[in-house]
């Protein structure tokens, strides 16, 4: 069996996978990391959505093997000293969460979102969440809520 | 689902990968794995063993050329859709590259994987061939012409890898536009046009067009090509873009009938060659 190192959420770890093991099912399953939900059997819906070297990807799209080396980020790394991050926070704070399932994804890709555009508008939200699915909100607090999240981020930044 | 068992390589140079892939029938390129890792979890394929190209350095990077851009095979959309080579050179391909998936897809999925997968319902495929793009293999050089034989079937011998693709620049004159109909966001093209126009003193002299998801493989629309050489922009075009489901033998599907596809290359082509022409 390989042998992979990553860092997830800031620890490292190294464990022996078989190569179909699916990223999202080590971190699920052998480091206990639960907030990253499957949703899907398809890659579509996006629920599953962590930080790979900085970058949103779909982790049941990726195999352990693939991320040997790698660091990556998932929901439950977001948080400091329980403290939320504030894109966390936005999203509690504009309700943008019915029964919760596509929130993990849909605050990673959003926070993936402003590496690009710090500001986005409306339709660069919406079209920077495309690969996440929600089957309860109908995104427009969703919308809103990362729109609220951004301006606290550039606050967090401009301001000392 | 959990993909069935297989072995897992990761090659140290292009040979060992040839040779891995050449010694099992059933071995399997892994590049992006945008596309395989969805079949091996629905159990749509089982290969024995996945080769892993990802982290060879012949198949990474995009290079300014004098007369072309090449994109190595691992070069992912996402790094395609913002390189100034590719959107300076051969702009099309960016354009066509923005349009697949969503971004973590295009975070991971590759140009050449898209073309090495040869689904015609791709939207890399239909631009690779309208633009004339040529094939770099471990072995050989392929023309796009040649390269897509039949549905998910490329060109590709056993053991023989994608190492990138030679885009050649237009040069002045031109003008690009890739037209993609779908549903919904994220989906695949239910028909998809890249158009590529050449103008001056107000009429097209020459176009270039290929048709996503028209057939088993992405198609050339040559009737429209021919019938809009020396045509002015307007009526004339429109006629022109009607024959673009000429030679094409489109599928029905959940999404769309063939008769309805065709209707679709032939309003899109219409749009995609106004727009190359620069006109909304
Ligand atoms: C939700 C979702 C939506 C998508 N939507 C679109 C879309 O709208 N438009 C679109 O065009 N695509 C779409 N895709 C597919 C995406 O573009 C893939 O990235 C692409 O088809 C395959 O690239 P890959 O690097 O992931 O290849 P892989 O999945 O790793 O490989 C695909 C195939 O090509 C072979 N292969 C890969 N690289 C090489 C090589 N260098 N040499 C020889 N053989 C090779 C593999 O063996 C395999 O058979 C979508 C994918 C998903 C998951
Ligand atoms: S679980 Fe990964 S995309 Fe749905
Ligand atoms: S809140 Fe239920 S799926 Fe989004």
């Amino acid at each position: 069996m390989p042998r992979i190192a990553v860092t997830v959420d800031g620890i490292r770890y190294e464990e022996d996978v078989e190569p179909r093991l699916l990223l999202v099912h080590l971190l699920r399953d052998r480091l206990g990391k639960t907030g990253t939900p499957v949703g899907c059997d398809t890659s579509n819906c996006g629920a599953c959505t962590v930080m790979l070297d900085g970058k949103s990807v779909k982790s049941c799209s990726v195999l352990a093997v693939q991320a040997d080396g790698s660091d990556v980020v998932t929901i439950e790394g977001l948080a400091t000293a329980g403290t939320m991050h504030p894109m966390q926070r936005a999203f509690h704070e504009e309700h943008a969460l019915q029964c919760g399932y596509c929130t993990p994804g849909m605050v990673m890709a959003a926070i993936d979102l402003l590496r690009e555009d710090p500001d986005p508008s409306e339709e660069t939200i919406r079209h920077g969440l495309e690969g996440n699915l929600c089957r309860c909100t109908g995104y427009c607090n969703i919308v809103r809520a990362v729109r609220r999240g951004a301006q606290s981020m550039g606050q967090a930044v401009t301001t000392p | 689902m959990i993909p069935a068992q297989f072995d897992y390589l990761r090659p140290g140079s292009l040979q060992e990968a040839s040779e891995a892939l050449a010694s099992d029938e059933e071995a399997k390129v892994l590049a992006g794995g945008q596309s395989l890792l969805p079949l091996l979890r629905l159990r749509l394929a089982y290969p024995s063993l996945l080769v892993d190209v990802s982290r060879l350095e012949e198949l990474t990077g995009i290079l300014d050329e004098r007369d072309h851009v090449f994109i190595g095979a691992m070069a992912t959309h996402d790094e395609v859709l913002r390189s100034p080579a590719v959107i300076a050179g051969c702009p099309l391909v960016a354009l066509a590259a923005a349009t697949v998936a969503d971004p973590a897809v295009r975070h991971r999925g590759t140009f050449g994987g898209s073309l090495a997968h040869a689904d015609p319902a791709g939207d890399l495929p239909a631009v690779a061939l309208a633009l004339e793009c040529v094939m770099v293999t471990s072995t050989r050089q392929i023309p796009a012409a040649d390269f897509f034989l039949d549905y998910l079937e490329p060109a590709l011998e056993p053991g023989e890898i994608l190492v990138g693709v030679k885009v050649p620049k237009l040069g002045p004159g031109w003008g690009f536009h890739y037209e993609k109909f779908h549903r919904t966001a994220q989906a695949w093209a239910i028909v998809g046009v890249a158009a590529a126009v050449r103008r001056a003193n107000g009429s097209i002299q020459e176009a270039r067009i290929g048709l996503t998801n028209m057939g088993p493989t992405p198609v050339r629309a040559r009737a429209v090509e021919s019938a809009l050489q020396g045509v002015e922009l307007g009526e004339a075009v429109r006629q022109a873009c009607a024959e673009a489901a000429e030679g094409t033998s489109p599928t029905s599907d959940l999404h769309a009938q063939a008769d309805y596809r065709r209707h679709l290359a032939q309003v899109l082509t219409h749009r995609a060659v106004n727009a190359a022409a620069g006109r909304p």
